[in-house]
């Protein structure tokens, strides 16, 4: 069963559009990972497939009452808006006190409630942004690029987590990410955008793609190593995939 | 406490039911600029209702409306805001004077339309007024929690199934509403203050967007009474008044207020 397809998308107007003939499918309980450089239109893509961009042609189909969980690459509270976590967490349907006591224990923000949102730290934040995802007791999970400004045993940890929670409530996972060590081992499958679909498969397949080493280079070396285990394909400089945002 | 004085009080209060939330949500959004261009709208339909012989309520109802919708279209494309409703803004107001000025045969009294004339509503007024207010109040507190989704973020907004640009609807609806209502008790040029003090003093003391929103309606109402009081006292400008005294609840809440955690 299709959560979320899209056919033919393109994006943005004149002779450099920012996406182009895409097309993308998500199925029940799958783990897609996006991948691609700064300014391949992978939040674009993301924000099409939510909605908020109508694309210049091509389509976008949802399940019928897809219950989605986004979390934001970047979620900034105007200062003039006073914002408690337990209010946040009822946006935009009041949740019950169980849930949200039994959902923010589970991912580790347990006893923030009373606390303004622009009071937390970064990786708090973080965890308060999916635990409100959760409680929207997701079809699919949206996480664009969830671990910026985590450090390197907070990105760790948050996978950790994602990897946990998947398991228990077993929604499909749309994960855009630069962090290319990580999250590959995980995914179903890898889709590498440069404006248009460079290349998709399993993870394996992705990381041997010319398109793929054309994109990254093979000096993400030290990272797909953690995946693959090897080390013997360094021969293009050392330019890490990480240093990639956006 | 004579009747007229009364109903001054009576005009303001009720207005304050609808500016309280409208003014917090003008505040959290940054849309102070976006509310001056649909206010000054206002006197440009001033000119329209006395030019085609209609209600005044009608004439800036419509004309400010129409403007609210121009600058939410622009808003929506993204372009530098700032500029284009301050061009909005002033030269509706400008053309709004020029125009009442070639409206013949009728005395105006632009001084009230500018700065309002409270002390004149009477009890139609009223009724309408309340009227009014509530409707308001109830169009922002049934989309409620969508429009306050869309406010925190449009992305998350549209992940819910909310249409974010639906909510910028809503929101220049109730803007027009509430130019149309308070131009006979603060006037075009002083509704945006109307909106945004008693918002921002309200701000120091919340800890949500509930509280902030109730706040304001209590501080606007709080002014209403404090400058009709100080006018029928001092002999002072009524509108002005009420802005005068949201001011100073403003700067007691800089020193009272905790503003934040």
């Amino acid at each position: 069963m299709n959560l979320i397809s899209a056919s033919n998308l393109t994006v943005g107007y004149g002779a450099a559009p920012v996406l182009t003939h895409v097309n993308f499918i998500i199925s029940k309980g799958e783990i897609v990972t996006l991948i691609g450089p700064n300014g391949s239109g992978k939040s674009t893509l993301i924000r099409t497939l939510l909605g908020v961009i109508r694309p210049t042609s091509g389509r976008v189909v949802r399940a019928d009452n897809l219950s989605i969980g986004y979390v934001p690459q970047k979620l900034s509270i105007d200062g003039s808006l006073p914002m408690t976590v337990s209010r946040f967490l009822s946006l935009p349907q009041r949740r019950a006190p169980a849930d949200v006591a039994e959902i923010t224990a589970r991912v580790g923000a347990a006893g923030l409630s009373d606390r303004q949102m622009v009071s937390l730290s970064g990786g708090q934040f973080q965890r308060v942004l999916l635990a409100r995802a959760l409680l929207m007791r997701p079809d699919i999970l949206v996480l664009d690029e969830p671990t910026q400004g985590l450090d390197q045993p907070g990105v760790a940890s948050f996978y950790r987590l994602i990897e946990d929670i998947r398991g228990e409530l077993g929604c499909a996972i749309l994960l855009v990410s630069h962090d290319l060590h990580v999250v590959m081992s995980t995914s179903d499958r890898v889709i590498c955008l440069n404006g248009h679909v460079c290349c998709e498969g399993s993870p394996q397949v992705v990381s041997e793609a010319p398109e793929y080493r054309a994109l990254f280079g093979v000096g993400t070396g030290g990272a797909l190593a953690l995946y693959r285990h090897e080390h013997d394909h360094d021969h293009e400089g050392h330019e890490h995939g990480g240093h990639h945002h956006g | 406490m004579d009747d007229f004085l009364i109903r001054a009080a009576l005009a303001g209060i009720g207005l304050s039911i609808a500016t309280g939330p409208l003014g917090a949500f003008v505040v959290w959004r940054r849309m102070a600029y976006f509310g001056d261009a649909v206010a000054h709208a206002a006197i440009l339909g001033v000119a329209v209702a006395l030019a085609f012989s209609m209600s005044v309520l009608i004439g800036t109802l419509v004309v400010a409306l129409g403007v609210g919708l121009a600058a939410s279209t622009l808003t929506a494309r993204g372009r530098s805001m700032d500029t284009t409703l301050g061009v909005l803004a002033h030269s509706a107001l400008a053309l709004g004077l020029v125009a009442i000025s070639f409206v013949r045969g009728v005395r105006v009294d632009l001084n009230g339309f500018l700065f309002g004339d409270i002390l004149t509503v009477n009890a139609g007024n009223l009724v309408m007024i309340w009227g009014g207010a509530l409707v308001v109040a109830a169009l922002l507190i049934w989309r409620w929690s969508a429009l306050l989704t869309a406010t925190l973020n449009e992305d998350l907004a549209a992940s819910a199934g909310i249409d974010p640009r639906r909510e910028r609807l809503v929101l220049t609806l109730a803007m027009a509403l509430v130019v149309a209502l308070s131009l006979k008790i603060v006037g075009a040029l002083l509704i945006g203050a109307m909106l945004i003090v008693p918002a921002a003093a309200a701000r120091g003391f919340a800890r949500t967007p509930e509280t902030m929103a109730l706040l304001a309606v209590g501080f606007g109402m709080l002014a209403a009474v404090g400058g009709v009081w100080a006018s029928a006292l001092a002999d002072t400008p009524a509108g002005p008044s009420i802005v005068v005294a949201a001011a100073l609840i403003y700067l007691v809440s800089l020193v009272a207020g905790h503003s934040g955690d």
